[in-house]
């Protein structure tokens, strides 16, 4: 018996939506990052089942392309999030908001 | 030799580069001396070209210099016009204006800016050739724009005095406005003959339709209005003798001036073709020789009264144009610019030896100090007045006979004219020169002068020239005419009988002694007369004031307005306006700029969620 396609699609969205929702609630950098990670990772998901469903590897080839931005961007983002740590104490995003207008 | 002509054009243009690029290392009065040899080279060349002319039958000679402007079916070129007309204007030009540089060395003598003045002097010579010389309209323009520009910056010459200042704007833009009629003349015969050149025009002319024909003559009149100081733009004229006093006596009488009735002269085809024109002419002279006339009897400044008399008497050219009396018209430009300029640089010689005194109040008894200034200047006296041996009485003399052909009315005017300007004249004469001297005592806030001196030899030279030329001009008169009767071929003035002329040259010298001797009984041994110089004269009839009202004020109003309403209500309004929009727009909108990251975020899945409730909303 094969899994539906439905259902991959739908354990997709429901983590898009986690990780969608921890971005939006939580404060801890570290944790948002990972809810970012958890938002691509629905992407990927998403990506794959389609190229099941489509019969297009096309969509496969995309996941590595997502993957290897994802790890640069990891890369970036925590080197960002330890520097701002170690001036600061603390990763909590909303203190940190020189940037505003 | 009539090849000589282009090169009076080199003199002077070569004077004026000389002193324009050496002027200062040559100084005072080296610079003086200069322009003066440069103009008197011109005058000799236009002597050459005059004998080479008078040498040949065929009287008209075109001197191609080179081609300028390629325009539609034909071109422009920079073309002379060698013939009797040319040649009479170039002869005087180039004479007076040797003298009257001659006498600016002396005049000039320590003023500041000495080689400049011989700068603009030799510019305007050279334009004023340029003018005369121009074989189309459109070279006769840009010598035309030239004497202006000259005329402007020497009227404007002592430029830290306001009044020479803004009467050195004021001669500029009075001039302007006739220019406005020259330059729609020249576009209109251009559309319609598609040439330029006075000869084509000439040749043309008879096929304009006699609306056509009529419209430019006026436009023409209206050009030479600003020029030649008629009415309606004859204001600027007086104001002009804000100007160093050889500057009036050569620009503002005896030759710039004169280009208005050169020009409509140059036109005399186009002009007979047109009977309205013609009548607006003498109408617009006469009434111009009149009303000016009347103004010069109540000036109290020497400079003054002789530009008024200036405007009189181009007001009996004008008339004599009108009448189609051509050639007496030229015959009294030439006498003109001989006893205009006489007294001009004799009242030029009484200033200079007064430190500057130009109110008449303020002279008298000159007679024994200045004995040449005296004896020169009488000569010229006599000469405008028109007593009979002395040119102005034929060259007058002829215009009237002309008005008389033409019409009686006109002729009545010009007569009452003649005998105010022997009044006026006498008036001068006799308050400058005789009776008690009145500049030795202190008057009108101003200190006692010293007796004058006579001037140098190099302002008594021309004077005697001028006023030998002026007293003997009156030779002139047939020669003149037989002389320039190629170029006014279809003059249509009627010959009179040797009776009715031999009537009017009496009534002439009539009213000549009559003005004079009641001059001289009215102001012998006064000085102020109210009665006869009431203030509606000595405001010139308020033509000033009238212009302010119509013009001045109201432009000055609207200007007023634009100023305190018009900029800074709508113009900065706008500007200011859309500044301020944009400051407080963009301080409403930085708050959206908070620097929190997850405000951030929410807003993009807020946006994409609405993206999206579009998109489905539009599919299905």
């Amino acid at each position: 018996m094969t899994i539906p396609a439905a259902w991959y699609l739908i354990v997709s969205a429901l983590l898009f939506g986690i990780g969608a929702l921890g971005v939006l609630v939580r404060r801890n950098a570290l944790v948002i990052f990972m809810c970012i990670e958890l938002m691509l990772n629905a992407a990927n998901l998403a990506l794959v089942t389609f190229s099941r469903v489509l019969h297009d590897v096309g969509g496969q080839a995309t996941v590595f392309f997502v993957l290897v931005v994802a790890a640069a961007e990891v890369t970036v983002g925590l080197g960002i999030v330890v520097a701002i740590f170690r001036s600061r104490n603390s990763a909590i995003v909303d203190d940190v908001s020189e940037m505003h207008g | 030799m009539v090849a000589a002509a282009p090169w009076m054009l080199a003199f002077a243009l070569g004077g004026f580069v000389v002193l324009v690029t050496a002027g200062r290392r040559l100084g005072e009065p080296l610079a003086g001396w200069v322009g003066t040899a440069a103009i008197t080279g011109a005058f000799v060349c236009a002597v050459v070209t005059w004998l080479g002319l008078l040498g040949q039958s065929d009287r008209t000679v075109t001197i191609t210099l080179f081609d300028w402007l390629p325009l539609a079916g034909s071109e422009v070129k920079v073309a002379l016009l060698v013939d009797p007309l040319s040649t009479t204007m170039c002869l005087f030009v180039t004479g007076v204006s040797a003298l009257i540089h001659l006498y600016s060395i002396g005049y000039m003598h320590g003023e500041r800016d000495f080689t400049k003045f011989f700068v603009y002097l030799n510019l305007f010579v050279f334009s004023m050739l340029l003018l005369v010389l121009a074989d189309n309209l459109l070279i006769t323009f840009i010598g035309w724009e030239g004497v202006g520009v000259c005329s402007y910056w020497l009227v404007s010459y002592y430029f830290d005095k306001d009044s020479a200042a803004s009467a050195g704007k004021k001669a500029f833009i009075y001039n302007r406005v006739g220019d406005v009629g020259f330059l729609v003349a020249m576009f209109f015969l251009f559309t319609h003959l598609h040439t330029l050149t006075y000869l084509g025009i000439a040749k043309g002319a008879p096929t304009l339709s006699s609306t056509d024909v009529t419209l430019v003559v006026l436009l023409l009149l209206f050009a030479a209005t600003g020029k030649s100081a008629q009415i309606p733009l004859f204001n600027w004229l007086p104001d002009a003798m804000e100007g160093p006093t050889p500057v009036s006596a050569l620009i503002h009488a005896a030759t710039m001036v004169t280009a208005g009735v050169y020009l409509l002269c140059r036109m005399n085809q186009v002009l007979d073709l047109s009977t309205t024109g013609r009548a607006t002419i003498a109408t617009i002279g006469a009434a111009t020789a009149f009303v000016a006339a009347t103004i010069a009897t109540s000036q109290h400044d020497i400079k003054k009264v002789l530009a008024f008399s200036t405007v009189s008497q181009i007001g009996f050219m004008v008339l004599a144009v009108g009448s189609g009396a051509y050639a007496a018209a030229i015959f009294l430009m030439v006498a003109h610019a001989f006893y205009k300029g006489l007294l001009f640089l004799g009242a030029g010689s009484v200033i200079h030896g007064l430190d500057g005194e130009q109110e008449l109040s303020r002279m008298g008894g000159l007679r024994t100090l200045m004995v040449w200034t005296y004896a020169t200047f009488l000569v010229g006296w006599l000469t405008i007045a028109g007593v009979p041996p002395f040119s102005a009485f034929f060259a007058k003399g002829d215009v009237l006979k002309g008005a008389w052909s033409y019409s009686k009315p006109l002729w009545a005017i010009g007569v009452v004219a003649a005998l105010m300007t022997a009044y006026y004249m006498t008036r001068l004469f006799v308050l400058a020169f005789t009776g008690d001297p009145r500049f030795l005592a202190a008057a009108g806030g101003r200190p006692a002068l010293h007796p004058p001196h006579e001037s140098p030899w190099v302002m008594r030279l021309p004077l005697v020239v001028l006023a030998a030329c002026a007293a003997l001009a009156g030779l002139l008169g047939s020669p003149l005419d037989r002389y320039l009767a190629p170029v006014f071929t279809n003059s249509p003035a009627v010959p009179l009988s040797s009776s009715v002329s031999t009537t009017l040259g009496i009534v002439d010298g009539v009213v000549a002694v009559l003005g004079l001797g009641l001059a001289w009984m009215l102001w012998r041994g006064r000085v102020e007369r109210p009665e006869l110089t009431p203030r509606f004269l000595e405001r010139v009839w308020y033509w000033d004031d009238l212009y302010d009202a119509v013009l001045g004020r109201p432009s000055t109003a609207l200007a007023r307005t634009s100023a305190e309403v018009l900029d800074p209500v709508v113009i900065d309004g706008a500007v200011v306006g859309t500044a301020v929009a944009v400051r407080r727009g963009a301080r409403e909108l930085r708050r959206l700029q908070n620097g929190q990251v997850r405000s951030y975020a929410l807003t993009i899945a807020v946006g994409l969620a609405l993206l999206v409730a579009y998109l489905l909303a539009r599919t299905f």
